[in-house]
This record gives C-alpha cells, sequence and structure tokens, in this order.
C-alpha cells in the first residue's frame, strides 16, 4: 500500500490529470472541429463537381498515410511563427486527418439516402442547403452514428501518440511519473501501477461511449426490422 | 524549390544518395504488416467462432479480449510491451513487438467483423447443416465460413489498411520501419521535408489500392443488394397483380 500511495502522491495525481484534462481537451476539441470540417468534405465530395474532386484527393491522401507522419509533418514543418505551440500542431495533424476519415463516414451515410429525396424537397421550393439541412442531414446522421461514435473513440486514444512529441497529454504524464525516482518503490511496481492506471481510464472512457454505441444500435435495429 | 525552403531542390539529392535507408524501412514496414495481418487474421477467424458459441465462457473470454484492445491506446499497449514485460524479464525484440502489438490489437477488430459475417448468415443454414450431421467446425468451415467471405472483404480490407498505417507506431520505439527511417534520417540530416514526403507516398502505394478496392466492392455489393430487393419487390407487385 505504501507504494501506491509514493507513486499516487499529491504531487502525482495532480499532475496526471492535469494530463488527463488535455487529453480530455484536445479530443473534444478535434472531434468537434473534425466532424464539421468532415461534414463539409463529405458533402462536397458527393455533391459539387470540381471542388468535389479536391476534397476527394485531400480525403484519399489523409486516409492512406498514418496519423503519424501528419503529426511529424505538422510538428517540425508548420512553422512557429504561424502556430506557436507544439500541442496546437500535434492537434492540427489529428484534426486534419480525422476530417479525412469522418468525411468518409458521412459519405457512406449520404449515400444510403435515395436521390428520390432531393427532387421531393425541391418540389417542395427547398433550396439545397436546406434540404441537405433539414432533410438529408437528420437522415444520414441516423445510419451513421454508430461508426461516428467508433471513431470518436478512435481519435480518443489517438492523442496518446502526441506523448512522443513530449506534448504533456495523460500518457506522457504517466510515462514521466514512470520515470521518477521514487524512494523504497520497486521501479516493476512503480512501472506496473502507472500502465494499469493509464489502461483503466482510457478504458473508461472509451468503454462507456461504446456502450453508447451498442445501446444505440440495439434501440435502433428494433425500429427498422 | 530552389534557395533553402524545406524542399528545396538540394535536399532532394540527398535524400536520393541514401534511398537505401528509406528502402530498408520500407521493407521492415512491410515485413511487420504482412506478419501482423496474419496473426490478426488467426485470431480475427478463432475468436469470431467462438464468440457464436453457445458457451457462456468462451464468449466473455473473447468480449474482454476485444474491448479491453479496442478501448485502449495501441501506443500504450506497444509501451507495455517495451517497457513492462521487460520488466518481468521477458525482453522482446521490436521487430517482435511490432507483429505481436498490432496484430493482438487488430485482432480485436478482426474479430468484430468476423462475428458480424458469421452473424448475418441466416441461422437456418447452421440449424440444416447439423440436421445434415455436421459437426459444429464442419458447419463453420464448409458452410458458414465460406459465404461470410463476401460480406467481410471489405470491412477487413479496411482493417489492413489501418494495420499497415498503425505499423507506424514503431517508430516510437525505434523499430526501425519506414516512419522511423523517414524520421531519423529527416532530423539526422535536418532535411524534413523530402523525408516525409517519400515516407507518405510509399505508405500511400501501400494502402491506396487496397482502400479503393475495398470501396469499389463495397459499393458493388449495396448495388447487389438493392437490385435483389428491387426485383423481389416487383416480383411481388406482380403477384398482387396476378
Amino acid at each position: 500500500m505504501s507504494a501506491f500511495t509514493s507513486v499516487f502522491s499529491a504531487d502525482n495525481v495532480g499532475f496526471l490529470l492535469q494530463g488527463l484534462l488535455t487529453t480530455i481537451g484536445l479530443s473534444v476539441g478535434v472531434v468537434f472541429l473534425s466532424l464539421i470540417f468532415g461534414s463539409i468534405l463529405g458533402i462536397l465530395r458527393n455533391y459539387v463537381k470540381f471542388i468535389g474532386k479536391i476534397a476527394g484527393i485531400y480525403i484519399e491522401i489523409f486516409r492512406n498515410t498514418p496519423l503519424l507522419l501528419w503529426m511529424f509533418a505538422c510538428i517540425f514543418l508548420v512553422p512557429s511563427s504561424l502556430v506557436p505551440s507544439a500541442t496546437l500542431r500535434g492537434a492540427l495533424a489529428l484534426f486534419l486527418y480525422t476530417s479525412a476519415v469522418i468525411a468518409e463516414i458521412v459519405r457512406g451515410g449520404l449515400n444510403s439516402i435515395s436521390n428520390g429525396q432531393f427532387e421531393a424537397a425541391k418540389s417542395q421550393g427547398f433550396n439545397f442547403v436546406q434540404t441537405l439541412w433539414y432533410i438529408i442531414m437528420p437522415q444520414c446522421l441516423h445510419h451513421i452514428i454508430p461508426s461516428l461514435l467508433s471513431q470518436i473513440i478512435t481519435t480518443i486514444k489517438d492523442t496518446s501518440f502526441l506523448a512522443g512529441f513530449g506534448i504533456l497529454e495523460f500518457f506522457r504524464t504517466g510515462q514521466i511519473i514512470m520515470g521518477q525516482n521514487i524512494a523504497n518503490v520497486e521501479k516493476t511496481t512503480q512501472t506496473f501501477l502507472i500502465f494499469g492506471l493509464l489502461a483503466v481510464v482510457y478504458f473508461v472512457i472509451c468503454f462507456s461511449l461504446s456502450c453508447v454505441v451498442r445501446n444505440w444500435k440495439k434501440r435502433n435495429v428494433d425500429v427498422t426490422k | 524549390m530552389s534557395g533553402n525552403g524545406p524542399f528545396a531542390l538540394f535536399r532532394w539529392e540527398k535524400l536520393f544518395e541514401s534511398w537505401d535507408q528509406f528502402a530498408l524501412g520500407f521493407l521492415r514496414t512491410l515485413e511487420v504488416a504482412a506478419l501482423a495481418l496474419l496473426l490478426a487474421l488467426a485470431i480475427g477467424i478463432v475468436f469470431g467462432v467462438l464468440s457464436t458459441t453457445k458457451s457462456r465462457i468462451l464468449q466473455g473470454i473473447v468480449r474482454g479480449y476485444v474491448e479491453f484492445f479496442q478501448n485502449t491506446p495501441l501506443l500504450i499497449q506497444i509501451f507495455f510491451y517495451y517497457n513492462g514485460l521487460a520488466m518481468l524479464g521477458l525482453v522482446l525484440g521490436k521487430f517482435a513487438i511490432g507483429v505481436l502489438g498490432v496484430g493482438i490489437y487488430h485482432g480485436a477488430y478482426v474479430t468484430e467483423v468476423m462475428r458480424g459475417g458469421i452473424d448475418s448468415i441466416h441461422k437456418g443454414q447452421a440449424e440444416a447443416a447439423q440436421s445434415q450431421g455436421f459437426t459444429y467446425v464442419q458447419t463453420m468451415r464448409y458452410i458458414i465460413l465460406p459465404q461470410t467471405v463476401k460480406i467481410v472483404l471489405p470491412p477487413l480490407t479496411n482493417q489492413a489498411v489501418n494495420l499497415i498505417k498503425n505499423t507506424s507506431v514503431l517508430a516510437m520505439i525505434a523499430g526501425a520501419d519506414l516512419m522511423y527511417a523517414a524520421d531519423s534520417w529527416a532530423s539526422y540530416t535536418l532535411n524534413y521535408g523530402p523525408a516525409y514526403v517519400v515516407a507518405g507516398v510509399l505508405y500511400f502505394i501501400l494502402c491506396f489500392p487496397l482502400s479503393t478496392w475495398a470501396r469499389h466492392y463495397e459499393e458493388r455489393l449495396k448495388k447487389q443488394g438493392v437490385q435483389k430487393e428491387v426485383k423481389e419487390q416487383k416480383e411481388t407487385n406482380v403477384e398482387v397483380a396476378v
């Protein structure tokens, strides 16, 4: 028990909490912005001629290259005069990458809606944007919520990549405490306590979200069948 | 392209002088990805089948495995094999960590894909096969799994793409893969631009054909499904009309 209290001293717990808050903040911000940008990209790729092609190229480039590559590229190549903090440059990479994945999910949802709906809406005097906002997107969202939530879980897990760049998110703070010299605590115990904590916390966050996915799926199978 | 910008010409010249480093890294990425994919498929097929048995214990084990590995970050799993297991005296090479770490992580996703595929085949088929004296394993091997192939192929291919991309986490433990080769060469020569572009192009060459194929295949399947539905509807309409 004393090993436990020495590893999780007040200072260390505070430090870990700060890391956790950074992870949560980064996740919420990146997910929110990627949902918006990803939806726009998906809609453009599906319905707009020339810009759609460009959106398609963007999506394919980001979807077929590793996230880590974009983190390296953003952190080392985006000038710090433009984006001063490394954390923000890392988050930028995660945002650009996640948007491409979400765009494809949105496109899948849009494809499942028949074109007749556009014609019907048009006949009632809706313009294109109104049709999308009031008729198409609500149905699309209904279809893709499970895939969206899985992608959100993946994005939360992906924030841990930022640890590799010294950004003080949750995993990095854990790693730093793993490296501390704590008196009278065996190194193995210390390492396993931290790994255990990291696994449990990430698990609780992601698993509760995936339970939401499963409940949603269950509720909606009944509606459609 | 000229001058001293991040993509200046002389930086590219330097890169092509040390192309062999990138080739070695690319080869290592290919090896890790291929072996990890085999491992993930093996785990996925066995666990996917097990999760559809009636045994509560087997189902529980599979669920526990899937949930744990899907809901914790891959990077932490990799570091656990690298730092944690070493402290227990189990020192794995970086190549082995890459194959095991990425393979076990994606095995959880493949398990879910397989389970979904098996579930989508009508239960009546399994019952019919068993009434003809097929054992459980025979039913799976000869009746159910061959039919799931068509359904699970697109999501499995997408998993393969994610797996290839995720082998890049090896760079975090200096795993000699493509990402590591690119980054270490970049930080050694201070030519970041060309190094990342070349690494990106190489990953893209691997992933793009796979993900494009999966998308087209899936769209074709959907169209076939729609046509089948329309046909069935027409047939029932005809019946009604008659």
